[in-house]
């Protein structure tokens, strides 16, 4: 479904040039979950915005079904493809109504049925009818999240980026944005690439993941490999033993992976 | 143990053109030389109790309580004045993000070396010294050259140790924490609860600890507040908290994606409003 070579992106010109990911290969099957899981700084996002086409500076192969992006983003790939943002707080035009929000991928695309594709996105994500004319403000983080999954479906795409979906929520309405999207790849069989700093809710929701660091993959792992702390590499040890418990031996014995 | 502070029947109310807003409502606690956790949700009145104990609540709050007592001192009736001189210098807060809370344009050695020159009545060669030692006591290991950075030279980890290093520089009996390590990685932010457990452990310094993460907590700290809408649902040992009687504590420890077993599906915590009226 996705195949990315030696995918490098760089930011800046001259002696300010940072190469922000430095040659990075991977496969998705369609269907399958893949994570990028990295600390900040480490590219994961960066992958997902050449993907998307939302940075420019970008060099190697990027292929969906088999047919290579160009650097231009285009109708066709977006109906594919759609992402979700981190920050539903600023991803949602404070000015506009829901319905506005998922009216417009409807009216650039030129879609019929509007209103019944608005309410059958809405009843997708779990969402009340009554918040339809709502504004981003007067509904809750949560729902704010539900909203920006609906406009990412609203034009039936195969593939959902998701970058951080759930990082600016709390842990229990993270609980039930992450059930919807396990939900929803079951439901419209979905391919996810997901990106997060949270190991465990990468092993939650993916099949594979692939740790970066400094713009690099370290090592690609299977999800069951993350659950037995099997990781043949270093630095994604560390990252496992620094996730969610704190102990005192543990930290001191951190080194710089620079 | 003794108690370094004590708080009984703490509440803050918001006026608002909508009617007061309770936000902390009838919370009470002692610390005594330990790491006291507080555990909630986004609204649950965690940052707001650490900030009443400094009295550094909004214009529109209001902070009511039985009494808020720091070393034989009543907080709740302190001037503006006597609270300068808690401030800083005995109870001191360090903010969650320290691209905030430091000041853009004077070198981060600088604002160490003026926390101290407040408090003590150092020459500016003895605060120049003293600040070079701080940044070595947070683990900076190339000090003098970090001294003469500006805040937006440096790492949100490193920026978040020259916070700490700010906050210990005049030896203060209690820091307040207010989710000191939520904007930092993960190795970065067990280095970070690393010092402040230095702290406790080395200084003798009580810790509050506000987060809203209850695995970090409970494994960092030694005893736990859960709060919900503005109120204790209950106190726990650290070590004990998978023995938690309140379904809340219960619901939010189960819908937390678990590194090592996966379940299909994620429980969701149900509320029940009788939680906010008993």
């Amino acid at each position: 479904m996705i195949r990315v070579q030696d995918l490098r992106v760089t930011f800046g010109k001259g002696k300010n040039l940072f190469h922000a990911v430095q040659g990075v290969s991977f496969e998705i099957k369609a269907g399958e979950a893949y994570g990028l899981v990295g600390e900040s700084g480490s590219g994961k996002s960066t992958i997902l915005r050449a993907i998307s086409r939302l940075t420019a500076d970008w060099s190697g192969i990027i292929e969906i079904d088999s047919a290579p992006l160009s650097h231009r983003r285009d109708k066709s790939t977006a109906r594919k493809m759609q992402m979700v943002f981190q920050d539903p707080y600023g991803s949602l035009h404070p000015r506009h109504t829901v319905n506005d929000i998922l009216k417009e991928p409807l009216e650039i695309h030129g879609v019929n049925n509007r209103d019944s594709r608005i309410l059958q996105a809405l009843s997708d994500v779990g969402l009340s009818i009554d918040l339809r004319f709502r504004y981003p403000y007067q509904i809750s983080g949560g729902q704010r999240q539900r909203v920006a999954i609906a406009r990412a479906l609203i034009l039936e795409p195969e593939i959902l980026l998701l970058d951080e979906p759930t990082s600016a929520l709390d842990v229990s309405v993270q609980a039930e944005i992450l059930n919807l999207l396990t939900a929803l790849r079951r439901q419209h069989d979905l391919t996810y690439l997901m990106v997060s700093h949270d190991l465990a809710v990468v092993g939650h929701m993916c099949d594979r993941i692939a740790v970066m660091n400094r713009g690099k993959f370290v090592e690609e792992i299977s999800a069951a490999q993350l659950r037995d702390a099997e990781p043949e590499d270093a630095y994604t040890r560390q990252l496992i033993s620094a996730s969610g418990k704190y102990d005192r031996e543990t930290a001191k014995s951190f080194v710089s992976f620079d | 143990m003794t108690s370094l502070l004590r708080v009984k029947n703490l509440s803050v109310t918001f006026d608002t053109p909508r009617g007061p807003v309770e936000a902390v409502r009838d919370v009470s606690f002692d610390l005594g030389h330990e790491r006291l956790g507080i555990v909630g949700e986004s609204g649950s009145g965690k940052s707001q109790t650490g900030r009443a104990i400094l009295k550094l609540i909004a214009g529109n709050g209001r902070v009511e309580a039985g009494c808020i007592e720091f070393d034989g001192m009543d907080i709740l009736g302190a001037s503006e004045r006597d609270m300068r001189l808690i401030r800083g210098a005995r109870i001191s807060m360090i903010m969650q993000d320290p691209r905030y809370s430091l000041n853009p344009v004077v070198k981060v050695g600088d604002q160490i070396a003026e926390a101290y020159r407040i408090h003590s009545r150092a020459s500016a060669k003895e605060a120049h010294k003293k600040a070079l030692e701080m940044l070595e006591t947070v683990q900076i290991r190339d000090h003098e050259k970090v001294y003469s950075l500006y805040p937006h030279e440096v790492s949100g980890g490193m920026g978040q140790r020259i916070m700490i290093a700010m906050m210990l520089i005049p030896d203060p009996d209690i820091i307040i924490a207010d989710e000191p390590t939520s904007a930092l990685d993960v190795t970065v932010q067990m280095q970070v609860l690393g010092l402040l457990d230095d702290m406790v452990t080395k200084r003798g310094m009580g810790l509050i600890l506000i987060s809203h993460d209850l695995g970090l907590v409970s494994s960092f700290c030694d005893r736990v507040v859960v709060m919900y809408g503005g109120r204790v649902m209950e106190v726990l040992e650290a070590k004990k908290l998978h023995e938690a009687q309140h379904p809340y504590t219960k619901g939010l420890m189960n819908c937390a994606p678990r590194l090592k077993d996966r379940q299909t599906v994620l429980p969701i915590l149900q509320r029940d409003p009788s939680w906010l009226t008993d």
